[in-house]
């Protein structure tokens, strides 16, 4: 993002970790440019988001031996991420990561051994989430979508078959700006995925849909 | 510290910065896992390295460490596996890497709400 080199600048220190913190836990928010996700981020972290690049080759794979930056082809996908300190072990990472399909490198190794992922989605661009959610559902990570309301828009039912969701993928409506409403969309994230459902073979006997 | 915008880095330099090494092995650290330093800075040193046993005083996660240092990540990585061979830093592991399999514990996830739950 072009606001990055400005920003980074102007970041307070960070508050040092607890000396005795050894257990960092993961939530991806994955979603289209300008959906929101920094804004999420930003309203639970304890810190202002960081931002940081990973390098990728054009084609979208990762750079497996150093010596392929030298390779021109090679670009560079910009993603942040805030904090959240659980206890005095546990600290709590949340990326913003972009969704589209030549990042997936990225998002995969953020994915990998995360409690689970938000999809966060603009009702004027729902498309833009089939991809994501296309890969969530293939690495069974457990998610949950919500839509940050920019203004009037589509019902929830309605999102839900754009999107074609199962049911069983709690759907939300969410504020980025507020605190509050951020703060809950993770709730139900980590609710979903300590629930019997989490993401795997389905139990729709057990599930705890809340949207209309 | 800072060295500056990342889209200055030239791929060169990039280069220059690992000794134009990688490999696989360069995954093994998460992007959350979290690196203390093990000793100071001695005369000498690479700067990178020196700039992360300053940064990683305190428990500090690979991706904190990107983010002060100016480095993509992979970058980082590799610089953190010399640091690591060298006995200089230690790495903390998310439990998450060890018990995929299960998912995450019980205990875990109750504190996770409970902390989002204080927001
Ligand atoms: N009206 C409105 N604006 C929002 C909302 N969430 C984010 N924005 C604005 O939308 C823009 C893009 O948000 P950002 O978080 O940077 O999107 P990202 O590209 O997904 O990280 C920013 O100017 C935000 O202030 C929202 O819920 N309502
Ligand atoms: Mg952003």
């Amino acid at each position: 993002m072009p606001s990055n080199a400005s920003e980074r600048r102007a970041v307070p220190v960070r508050a040092p970790l607890a000396t005795t913190a050894d257990n960092a836990l993961k939530i991806v928010v994955v979603g289209g440019f300008g959906v929101g996700k920094t804004t999420l981020v930003g309203s639970v972290s304890e810190m202002r988001p960081l931002s940081t690049e990973e390098v990728m080759t054009q084609a979208g794979a990762g750079v497996d031996d150093i010596s392929a930056v030298r390779d021109k082809r090679t670009t560079t996908a910009a993603f942040d991420f805030g904090r959240i300190t659980i206890d005095e072990r546990r600290v709590l990472y949340l990326f913003g990561a972009p969704g589209q399909k030549r990042f997936w490198f990225l998002w995969n190794q953020l994915f990998t051994g995360s409690l689970g992922a938000v999809v966060l989605v603009d009702t004027d661009r729902v498309r833009d989430s089939w991809y994501a959610i296309d890969r969530l559902e293939h690495h069974r990570t457990p998610f949950v979508v919500a839509v940050n309301r920019f203004g009037p828009g589509p019902g929830l039912a309605e999102v839900r078959r754009a999107l074609d969701v199962s049911d069983r993928v709690p759907l939300v409506d969410c504020d980025a700006r507020s605190r509050e409403s951020s703060r809950d969309v993770l709730v139900t994230l980590v609710q979903h995925v300590s629930g019997p459902v989490h993401g795997s073979a389905p139990t729709s006997a057990s599930t705890p849909e809340d949207t209309p | 510290m800072n060295h500056g915008p990342l889209q200055r880095e030239s791929p060169d330099r990039l280069y220059t910065v690992t000794g134009g090494r990688g490999g696989a092995d360069a995954r093994a650290l998460d992007s959350v896992t979290l690196i203390v330093s093990e000793c100071e800075p001695v005369p000498g040193m690479q700067s990178e390295h020196a700039a992360i046993l300053r940064t990683c005083v305190f428990p500090t996660a690979v991706v904190e460490v990107s983010a002060e240092l100016g480095l993509p990540v992979s970058v980082v990585r590799i610089l953190l596996l010399d640091l690591l061979d060298a006995g200089r830093v230690a790495a903390r592991h998310p439990a998450s890497s060890v018990q995929r399999a299960e998912g995450h514990d019980p205990e875990t996830l109750k504190q996770v709400l409970l902390a989002l739950q204080r927001l």
